[in-house]
């Protein structure tokens, strides 16, 4: 089987800072893949090369095949949503207004939504916990629900791959937990493919089915959760010291961190 | 929604009427037909056309501007557009160009004044909503100082004075050059209410735009270019007119909500509203004095632009 997304031999950064250096990896349709690794180690711009928001500077990256910086943009768009730390909105748009942007990529300019489109849009609000928050105006929602309409607007894309760059980084943990759970969700139920990129390790450790370890630019590994959150890999990419325990639930690795200070 | 268009069309119809029937120049309702007449009313049609066009033009000009720097604050008085127009044509004018080319200084002389004001607030690729509105009140009031430098220097005619430049007048020079500029205007308008899809998104986040498939970078060329278009036109015209994309917009969003499929049409018709009766007002309220209609607009903008403000604090 073909896997869904290719990266090719792939750098980039900004103004010919290279950021990311030369990384290939192959994600395939379903996995739930999270990127860790410590601050500037290129995380959010992987995730940027990936989704079409900065373009590389050398090497490719395929989605089905197809080069990505070779489709059309809103091609790309029907395929691959995207969802960021956190929107602030300076207008007053509702909930629905915004969820129905979903369907950009998807309309001609002027062409009005029609009935599938809402339809769509309906089931991701459903999905989402969101269809009561409808009429809300955006401005006046909890961060956390916020949140879950960006990712109902994501949705509303129809996407086979969705992009999160710390989508929980500004939620307390019981919305952290509720994102994660209804990405989880999404990624069982409907098949959806997730790449996202994350600071909590535990998190990660998790949700994750795929873990990508980043350090200065390289994969430096890459693997299942257990495979890859050990004492020592994090002890050397992190410069920490750190206790690697299993999770008395489900036997995934737990990290606990130690202070240097008695 | 339908209902509210219908109201409104009604309203503008209501006070395009008003417009032809009240003037400086009392003429009771009877005699207003007849033949004598004839030239008066016609110059108060164009004036009402005139007024209509520069309202719409200048407001959603100003939510073109509004939607794409994701600023409610921005506007083409306060970003200095129309002084860089009006410091075109004056200099057009001095020049002794053709008046039908002067829309074309102006249009230059409003996207550099809009680059400039852009480059000037921008810091490290951000541009902060204070210092973007600051750096064009900035470049607007030097611009406006060498519009009065050559107004002062210049004995020519068509520069029609300080006050007209400055503060704007709806006085019918050049029915030609009005019927161009409307056309400009409306031609500029259509543009901009093809791509309402692409404003709604990138006023949601520039980056939430891309990921929908949105040409970013385009879409704000082609906005500046028709928001300077719009304003160019309109300058040579009327002056310098303020606050009227700030004012219109605002109170269409609370009445329609911030969705540009109808934000736009209901603003081009409320705007045109707003600018017959200002300029009603500015020939009724001292007769046969007329008060620069940019008084009024400035009256009432100002408070609004500080409820603007206040609020954004708030958010902030």
């Amino acid at each position: 089987m073909k896997s869904l997304l290719e990266i090719n031999n792939l750098s980039g950064g900004y103004y010919k800072q290279r950021v990311i250096k030369n990384i290939s990896c192959k994600i395939e349709k379903g996995d739930f893949v999270g990127i860790i690794g410590p601050n500037g180690s290129g995380k959010t711009t992987l995730l940027r090369l990936l989704s079409r928001s900065l373009a590389p500077e050398e090497g490719s990256v395929m989605l089905e095949d197809k080069d990505i910086s070779r489709m059309g943009l809103k091609e790309f768009c029907r395929k691959a949503a995207f969802v960021p730390q956190d929107t602030l909105i300076n207008f007053s748009f509702t909930v629905a207004e915004i969820v129905l942007m979903g369907r950009i990529p998807h309309l001609e300019r002027l062409q009005p939504e029609g009935k599938y489109d809402i339809e769509i849009a309906k089931n991701a609000m459903a999905m989402t916990d969101t269809a009561y928050l409808k009429e809300k105006n955006i401005n006046e929602l909890s961060s956390g629900e916020r949140q879950r309409v960006i990712i109902a607007k994501a949705l509303t894309q129809d996407p086979t791959l969705l992009f999160l760059d710390e989508p929980t980084s500004h939620l307390d943990i019981g919305h952290q937990i509720q994102i994660l759970d209804l990405l989880k969700k999404l990624n069982r139920d409907n098949g959806l493919t997730i790449i996202m990129v994350l600071h909590d390790l535990n998190m990660a450790s998790e949700y994750c089915n795929r873990v990508l370890l980043l350090n200065n630019g390289e994969i430096f590994k890459e693997g299942t959760p257990q495979e890859v959150l050990t004492y020592q890999n994090i002890e050397t990419v992190y410069k920490t010291i750190v206790v690697v325990n299993k999770n008395p639930i489900n036997s995934k690795p737990y990290v606990i961190l130690v202070s240097r200070e008695k | 929604m339908k209902k509210k268009v219908i109201i409104l069309i009604f309203l503008l119809l209501f006070a395009g009427a008003l417009g032809i029937v009240i003037g400086s120049v009392k003429i009771p309702l009877k005699e207003l037909f007849l033949e004598q007449n004839r030239s008066i009313v016609i110059m108060r049609i164009l004036r009402v056309l005139t007024a209509a066009i520069s309202g719409a033009g200048l407001a959603v000009a100003g939510i073109a501007l509004q939607a794409i720097l994701r600023n409610p604050l921005a506007e083409p008085y306060l970003l200095g557009t129309s002084s860089g127009a009006g410091l075109g044509a004056v200099i057009a004018i001095t020049l002794g160009v053709s008046s039908l080319y002067m829309p074309a200084a102006a249009f230059i002389g409003a996207i550099l004044s809009i680059i400039l004001v852009y480059n000037l607030a921008r810091n490290n690729n951000k541009v902060p909503e204070h210092s973007l509105i600051l750096s064009g009140v900035i470049v607007s009031v030097a611009l406006s100082a060498i519009i009065v430098f050559l107004i002062s220097m210049s004995a020519n005619e068509a520069l029609h004075g300080m006050t007209w430049w400055l503060w704007g007048n709806i006085q019918v020079f050049n029915p030609k050059l009005i019927l161009a500029v409307a056309i400009l205007v409306t031609l500029g308008i259509a543009v901009i209410y093809i791509f309402c899809q692409d404003l709604n998104a990138i006023s949601i986040g520039e980056e939430e735009a891309t990921h929908l498939g949105i040409n970013v970078e385009r879409v704000k060329k082609i906005m500046i270019i028709m928001a300077s278009l719009i304003t160019a036109g309109l300058v040579c015209i009327c002056g310098i007119i303020g606050f009227v994309g700030l004012i219109v917009p605002h109170m269409m969003r609370l009445v329609v909500g911030p969705n540009h499929k109808t934000l736009i049409p209901a603003t081009c018709i409320s705007a045109a509203i707003f600018m017959i009766l200002c300029d009603i007002i500015s020939r009724v309220i001292f007769p046969p004095l007329e008060i620069p209609i940019g008084v009024i607009t400035a009256v009432l903008g100002a408070p609004t632009f500080i409820i603007l403000l206040k609020r954004r604090q708030k958010i902030g």
